[in-house]
């Protein structure tokens, strides 16, 4: 009867304690960062979180929850201007205003799942698409928020912004450098707060039914797994997060116009290759697609348009090559898993194990 | 009169529309393949057309004709050597790979032609018209209106009476089947891609005559294309004429009320008819 072995089911792997130390360090040295780092870096590292935070939607919803979207720039869009709403016409603090934004993206997912839920697949990519393009052709209309032309935040709503005084007294900076660091915070907050969600998400039961979905509907279906049930939440969370992402890039642009809040090139295609070339369907694919992603910009900066046909090339050829990213392959050769979300069985206490026969005799 | 005439217009935009779809319905029809560069293969063969004009100074009709062999060879290559290797039960591969070469196409024009929007030379047939019973109705909408319609006979007749057509019916149905009696579907799959692409000549030949051009406009003309393709119902090409129609209408009718509403009202429409019959309007296939 005791021959049974104790197992135990564990995630945890070696590498994922590393990794979790050195998070842990990264994210004091970012923290401090603005005490001791130029205006410059401070904006670098801006774009790489926020573009980060999206990626990790996008990833949540297309490589895990099998939702091809190319319509994630409606809520890019739809936060930032609740957002630039909030400011004008209410007379909010941006800082507040950020919430707004994620909650007004929330509320116009909601229909449009309803659209988009009823195509499928490749039609399913599309059909966000269309719907984005809707929203901002009706956003233009909105000659309250400046129209086609657009608007930016009045001056008095940005000199006074939460923290800002604070920081400009400790780190003795102007006003628009204080702003870049108060921007600069949120999104390393958005980062941590995205990360560790998506990755408690994906270890919880509904993360394991999210798996189930993705690797086969049917089977899991047939066990049980709610799959229409999953594909909404999936939805709803990533409209949220790219919402309060957008609105956040946008108090820190300061100026908006439909089209670029609405731009399919910055907040979908952008994205979708970070995903792509850092490794769809993992935690730790955009975040090294976002790395290679600000190295090739900073390098073919210069070149305009040939840098978009240079990502594009490269997205292309690693779909073809390497479906599973940069990450995939550095994982397969070396087994590393640093946000492992895979249950193992791993036999409890091998002392017991080799006890129990001797009390059977 | 006038809410006649401008819907007679809108019908006949929707000829455009429907060339616009043709293509993308008959490779979604025969492998489920959704190529989002469509609308950008679109303005390169109109660059095409455009680039034979001005170097061989010959008429953009002529040009089309030496441009349609090149756009077959450029689909035939692009489905044998790209498309074939992602196409599978994953959905994933090929969205991501065709939205890339959607990209690069963009910019690869951009990098080769600038910014400047462009127009094909079209002499008298640009302003010639014909009076019908009071209206005045434009030769060349009338001619592309025409020109779809034959397109989607032609594509049909293709379907239901040739060898070639029974071939792509049996490997829409099951590939590996069709495999074990002799046909090879990724030889059928790069036809079926090279036949799109001379739709796809036909199609950037009439846009490049009757409207400017430039390089970004190609995603927008794959919404139309799928916005048609999507009301008139998967696999029917008759449906796809139908869903360009409705487009087309919505937006001359939404441009007469206001200007800035055209694009507006041909969305809107699609989300309608997506709202009351979400598999089209004549659903064919089963997906």
């Amino acid at each position: 009867m005791a021959d049974i072995p104790m197992y135990r089911v564990r995630t945890q792997t070696r590498a994922s304690y590393s990794a979790g130390a050195v998070c842990v360090v990264l994210i004091a040295v970012f923290i401090l960062l603005p005490a001791f780092a130029g205006r410059g870096l401070i904006q670098d590292l801006f774009f790489i979180f926020t573009m980060l935070v999206l990626a990790q939607f996008w990833n949540l919803l297309a490589g895990y929850g099998g939702l091809v979207s190319v319509g994630q720039q409606a809520f890019v869009g739809m936060g930032a201007y609740a957002m630039f709403g909030g400011v004008i016409l209410w007379g909010m603090d941006p800082v507040p205003a950020i919430l707004l934004g994620g909650v007004a993206a929330l509320i116009v997912a909601i229909p449009t799942a309803f659209f988009a839920f009823r195509l499928q697949g490749a039609y399913f990519a599309i059909g966000t698409w269309v719907i984005a393009e809707v929203m901002r052709l009706l956003v233009a209309q909105w000659k309250l928020l400046g129209g086609g032309t657009g608007t930016s935040l009045p001056r008095t709503a940005t000199r006074e912004m939460w923290a800002t005084e604070w920081i400009q007294a400790t780190f003795d900076v102007r006003g628009a450098a204080a702003r870049d660091i108060l921007t600069y915070w949120l999104a390393l907050g958005l980062v941590i707060a995205t990360i560790a969600g998506i990755y408690w998400l994906l270890r919880t039961k509904r993360g394991l039914a999210l798996a189930a979905v993705r690797d086969n509907v049917e089977a899991a279906k047939s066990v049980g797994v709610d799959a229409a049930r999953m594909k909404w939440l999936v939805y709803l969370v990533s409209a949220m997060g790219t919402g309060l992402t957008g609105a956040l890039i946008y108090v820190q642009k300061v100026r908006i116009s439909p089209d670029a809040a609405f731009s399919v090139t910055d907040w979908t295609a952008y994205v979708i290759f970070i995903v792509v070339i850092g490794g769809i369907g993992t935690i730790e694919g955009p975040i090294l697609g976002v790395l290679v992603f600000f190295i090739l910009q900073s390098l073919l900066a210069d070149y305009g348009s040939w840098y978009l046909m240079v990502l594009g090339l490269i997205g292309i050829v690693v779909m073809l090559f390497a479906p599973r990213g940069l990450w995939g392959l550095i994982s397969e050769k070396t087994g590393l898993q640093l946000f492992p979300v895979r249950r193992r069985l791993v036999l409890t206490n091998p002392q017991d194990g080799a006890n129990t026969p001797k009390t059977d005799k | 009169m006038i809410w006649i005439d401008t819907i007679i217009q809108g019908v006949l935009l929707g000829g455009l529309y429907a060339l616009f779809a043709a293509g993308l319905s008959l490779v979604f029809g025969i492998m489920r393949l959704v190529n989002l560069a469509h609308g950008d293969l679109i303005i390169f063969a109109a660059y095409l057309i455009l680039l034979l004009v001005s170097l061989l100074g010959l008429s953009p009709f002529l040009a089309a004709i030496i441009a349609a062999p090149i756009m077959f060879g450029v689909g035939w290559a692009l489905q044998r050597h790209v498309l074939n290797r992602v196409l599978g039960p994953d959905i994933l591969p090929p969205l991501l790979v065709t939205f890339g070469l959607s990209v690069v196409l963009q910019n690869a024009l951009l990098e080769g032609f600038s910014a400047d929007s462009q127009r094909l030379p079209t002499g008298e047939i640009a302003t010639a018209s014909v009076q019908l019973g009071g209206l005045n109705l434009g030769v060349l909408p009338l001619l592309t209106f025409a020109s779809a319609i034959l397109v989607i006979v032609g594509l049909n007749q293709l379907f239901y009476r040739t060898e070639l057509g029974r071939a792509f019916r049996a490997t829409s149905d099951d590939a590996v089947t069709a495999g074990l009696m002799g046909i090879r579907p990724e030889r059928i799959f790069a036809t079926a891609t090279a036949i799109a692409m001379l739709v796809v000549t036909l199609a950037a030949l009439y846009l490049g005559m009757r409207a400017n051009f430039d390089p970004n406009i190609g995603p927008a003309r794959l919404i139309y294309a799928f916005e048609a393709v999507i009301i008139g119902g998967l696999g029917s090409l008759w449906g796809t004429l139908v869903g360009g129609v409705i487009i087309g209408v919505a937006q001359t009718l939404g441009a007469a009320i206001n200007p800035e509403w055209q694009i507006l009202a041909g969305h809107l429409a699609f989300l309608i008819v997506l709202l009351i019959k979400p598999r089209g309007l004549f659903p064919r296939a089963v997906d």
